[in-house]
């Protein structure tokens, strides 16, 4: 915890995006996490990521559950809406506020106590529904608020601060999400920024349920040799499966020098996701393929990290649903109650 | 001093033997910066670095903001021997190097808060140095009463030296009370710190004596000799009517010491004031004071090439004095002997085919200013009439004496320069950093230690850390912008040649301008072995200079920090290789040292430690520290 504000001062050159703001103008509150966490280089990102594609901060609803990682919505875009619901049911509340109004950019965060044990079910239907949404779970695999228990996502064997070994397999959320049909999914490590903020850029582009599962060192108490989450682990067994550079569809885009090894996903706005391969065996856009090569990765103990899986011709739940355009927030009682007669007429279908 | 004020350049000071943070070439990386060489953090705290005397100016102001007003004074009076009248009148090359200045629109009023403590402080006798037990033998000759002589008088008395004292003038402090108006100057302030130094019986005073001849002063067997004479020859304008009009023509730094001195109490209703430098700010500003309705001041070159100081243009053109540009003097017009104004020929600024810049006529017609009376403040120079030139004293072909400037020795090892007869004119802390430096050199010549051997500073690097997030100094500056000094209503200040303008900072202002110092004196310092690469420091810091990135050299590292490090006079700080092979870069120019790097590191990596670093001047340097 920090006693003193962050400074308003800032670098003389710091650049300005098209709205005029500066990624200064996009930062909360000064974090009361532990310093040195993992969670707020990701909000850090989220920052980066929003100033980037000049998101007007008050387009973006962010909400969350409970947890440290749930807190961090309050560390990172001061001027947009939040809400921050009951534990494990930060889905459905998002679920509510994307039907009432479609129009905002609506991003999920959320951890692997809140994600993977006490909202399980609610992470698995939300994304099996497709509600059109950033979902980021801040991954640490233990509780860092209770004192370091393992939690859903600790890696079977791998030791808490004490020493004691964990005899449980893990709730890999990446394979639960592409199970359960998400149409974006990415890993990334809070220490590897210029991978995260892409992704978190494609992913607030992208249409549907994006998933972006981003390990995030605890380091008051999954720090330590031993654990799977800690720096120095995730340093030395990550495998970036691409490298991403999101291009907005307003940008030119120029033509591939090297197009065995680039691959460009056009995203339903028009962006581009423009994909440099590294891992030989991986095609992003080949759903029961992705979901081998996690597998495989896995099961040698690497973690993959980039953009896992696309499919770029995504649809959402206010599409399958048939929703209006409009959003329903906006829709006054001339749309709701159009009149007896309109009410003739549909009774009429149905005889 | 005045109009001949040069650009500020600085000396290489003794303690600036390289920084050791220069990179190397062939695409290798940069060097891990050495900062146990105490120029790297020296250079981080910019005033203290600007500053001849190297003040340490963030340890003041801090005192300043405790209400420490004595000891505040001390450290200045430790430093630079005057601070009350420096914080009225020093030319203050903190301010344009103060880091507030880069990362907003105003450095700090660094020079107007040494006032606060110098206004506000308690009864100092008990705290100066006491009076030497017995004499050591040693006999000094000072020649010229100003600051340069009086920082020697101040370093050496405690050791014991017979010191005597020549000045022409009655009283002592030189072109401090001779030259700078007492409306910006009050004769109680030069009195009481010109006091400190002569009225303790530590130095025999010789006023009122001209010193005519070097030889002769020097078959009185002085041991070593301080000349610090000043640049006591204002320069003269010889174009036509120069001499028919003599009587309504004044050159500047004469008349003012004859205002100073009340020999002078009127001048004309129309006054035109010739050159662009402090004097000449000083010239018109008496002129206004003296019956003066009609003041403008004429400069050659432009208004931005003036030497002036910013702020006096600002007071005099406040004071209802216009300052017209591009404009040459070429002869000043006179009936029946009197002066009746002057003609100028008009010219604009060019760059010639080497680049340089020059004045040519504009072709348009030359234009005349009526006027009573011209004062001239063109410049000053040296003149040294009194020096035989077969007394030891070797001279350069600009008729300067050969002094070495490290030692101030001459090339008679007994004779000593300083101040504005050393390198000609600049300003009273120049004089005073000249004072401190010339004293080591006398007090090792006249112990017949190696006049080259200078002592080292003393420097001490000490953590701040009081708790988990308690630092002992306050790291939550403040956002207001830079205060102005409060000033006499100008319907009164301008009645009198002796109502001073500025009320200075009061106590509660002085307060709010202290919460603006950005502590860069508290230094971020780095340990690699202890950080884990989380990018805590990297993502808090406000000011984004902060940068883990594979090493690269210099030139290259610039650009791809997370902000352009362009401004080249600010280091890099580069550690060894982490564990990822990265290197921490950060560059120290626009630092705010507000501490967040270090609140947020979960290692310790991080530590705010205070960088003290106090010159060593010749009572010191006889103590363990050489």
């Amino acid at each position: 915890m920090t006693y003193i504000a962050k400074p308003k001062l800032h670098h003389p050159k710091l650049p300005a995006n098209a709205l005029g703001f500066t990624r200064r103008d996009y930062e909360g509150s000064v974090s009361t996490l532990c310093a040195g966490c993992g969670h707020d280089s990701i909000s850090a990102a989220i920052i980066q990521a929003c100033f980037e594609i000049d998101l007007p901060p008050h387009r973006l609803a962010k909400l969350s559950g409970i947890g440290c990682s749930s807190k961090t919505p309050t560390y990172f875009l001061g001027q947009s809406h939040g809400f921050n619901s009951v534990h494990g049911r930060m889905p459905s509340v998002l679920t509510g506020a994307n039907l009432a109004n479609r129009d905002l950019v609506y991003m999920g965060i959320s951890g692997d106590g809140d994600s993977a044990s006490i909202g399980l079910g609610q992470f698995a239907h939300c994304i099996r529904r497709g509600v059109n949404m950033v979902y980021i779970v801040e991954n640490n695999g233990v509780y860092g608020l209770t004192k370091g228990q393992f939690s859903a996502t600790a890696d079977k064997g791998s030791k808490s601060k004490k020493g004691a070994g964990n005899p449980d397999s893990p709730m890999d959320l990446v394979s639960l999400a592409l199970i359960a049909g998400a149409s974006f999914v990415g890993r990334s490590f809070s220490g590897d920024k210029k991978q995260l903020v892409e992704l978190i850029k494609a992913a607030i582009a992208h249409k549907g349920a994006a998933f972006l599962d981003v390990i995030s060192p605890c380091v008051a108490f999954n720090n330590h040799a031993g654990s799977t989450k800690s720096f120095d682990y995730v340093r030395e067994h990550n495998e970036a499966v691409n490298a991403l550079e999101f291009i907005e569809g307003k940008e030119e885009i120029t033509i591939d020098h090297d197009p065995g090894t680039t691959i460009n996903v056009t995203q339903h706005d028009g962006s581009v996701l423009r994909l440099r391969k590294l891992a030989e065996d991986h095609d992003p856009t080949d759903r029961a393929s992705v979901m081998n090569f996690i597998q495989r990765h896995n099961a040698r103990g690497e973690i993959a990290t980039g953009l896992l899986y696309v499919e770029p011709d995504s649809e959402d739940l206010l599409d399958r649903l048939g929703v209006t355009k409009r959003p329903l927030n906006s829709l006054g009682d001339t749309d709701l109650c159009p009149g007896s007669g309109a009410l003739e007429k549909i009774n009429a279908g149905l005889r | 001093m005045g109009a001949g004020t040069e650009a500020l350049e600085q000396r290489p000071a003794p303690d600036k033997r390289g920084n050791g943070v220069g990179h190397s070439g062939n695409g290798a990386g940069m060097p891990p910066t050495d900062i146990g060489n105490p120029a790297y953090f020296h250079k981080v705290v910019d005033c203290q670095w600007a500053c001849p005397a190297h003040t340490p100016v963030p340890e003041y102001i801090r005192l300043i903001a405790a209400g420490r007003y004595t000891d505040a004074y001390m450290v200045n009076w430790k430093s630079n021997v005057f601070p009350g009248i420096l914080g009225r009148t020093c030319d203050r090359p903190c301010e344009p190097a103060c880091r507030r200045g880069r990362v907003e629109e105003e450095p700090v009023a660094i020079c107007r808060l040494k006032r606060v403590a110098a206004d506000n402080k308690d009864d100092i006798s008990d705290l100066l140095p006491p009076k030497p037990a017995k004499k050591n033998g040693k006999r000094v000759a000072l020649i010229g009463a100003g600051p340069a002589s009086l920082t020697v008088v101040r370093d050496l008395a405690p050791l014991g030296y017979e010191l005597v004292l020549f000045d022409a003038d009655k009283r002592g402090g030189g072109m401090i009370r001779s030259q700078i108006p007492r409306f910006r100057l009050p004769e109680e302030v030069i009195d009481e710190e010109v006091d400190y130094i002569l009225d303790r019986g530590f130095v025999e005073t010789r006023f009122g004596t001209r010193i005519d001849s070097m030889k002769e002063l020097l078959s009185e067997k002085f041991d070593a000799v301080f000349v610090g004479s000043g640049a006591p020859r204002g320069r003269d304008l010889d174009i036509p009517g120069r001499s028919e009009a003599a009587k309504n023509i004044h050159i500047g730094i004469d008349w003012l010491s004859n205002v100073s001195f009340e020999h002078i109490d009127k001048i004309g209703k129309r006054v035109i004031v010739l050159g662009g430098g402090n004097t000449a700010m000083d010239c018109c500003r008496t002129s206004r004071r003296l019956g003066g309705d009609d003041v403008k001041v004429i400069v050659r070159s432009g208004f931005e090439e003036m030497k002036a100081s910013p702020w006096e243009k600002e007071d005099a053109m406040h004071e209802g004095i216009p300052i017209h540009n591009f404009l040459v003097p070429k002869e000043f017009t006179h009936k029946d002997g009197k002066l009746t104004g002057v003609i100028f020929e008009k010219v604009v600024a060019k760059k010639d085919e080497k680049g340089r810049r020059q004045l040519v006529p504009s072709g348009e017609p030359d234009q005349h200013f009526e006027c009573d009376d011209v004062l001239i403040a063109v410049g000053q120079e040296n003149s040294f009439p009194w020096i035989e030139r077969d007394c030891g004293i070797e001279f350069d072909k600009w008729n300067m004496p050969k002094v070495n400037e490290i030692t101030f020795q001459s090339t008679n090892p007994k004779i000593f320069f300083g101040g504005d007869a050393a390198f000609g004119p600049k300003n009273i802390i120049w004089a005073v950093a000249h004072g401190h430096d010339a004293a080591v050199s006398i007090d090792k010549f006249c112990s017949g230690d190696d006049v080259a051997k200078r002592p080292p500073p003393l420097t001490n690097l000490m953590s701040q850390k009081m708790g988990i997030h308690e630092w002992s100094y306050d790291n939550d500056i403040s956002n207001s912008l830079r205060h102005k000094v409060p000033m006499r209503d100008q319907k009164i200040a301008l009645k009198s040649i002796k109502a001073e303008v500025e009320l200075g900072f009061d106590p509660m202002l002085g307060y709010a301008e202290t919460q603006r110092c950005l502590n860069c004196d508290v230094q971020t310092v780095f340990e690699a072995n202890l950080c884990i690469e989380c990018d805590a420091c990297a993502d808090i810091c406000p000011v984004d200079c902060i940068t883990f990135t594979p090493n690269a050299a210099e030139p290259d590292l610039r650009l791809i920090l997370n902000a352009p490090a362009d401004n080249l006079t600010q280091d890099l700080y580069v550690s060894p290789p982490l564990k990822t092979a990265r290197v921490l870069v950060k560059d120290e120019d626009v630092c705010l040292h507000c501490g967040l790097c270090a609140e947020r590191c979960p290692t310790g990596a991080w530590d705010m430690q205070k960088f003290l670093l106090e010159m060593t001047y010749a009572t010191e340097a006889r103590c363990s520290r050489a």
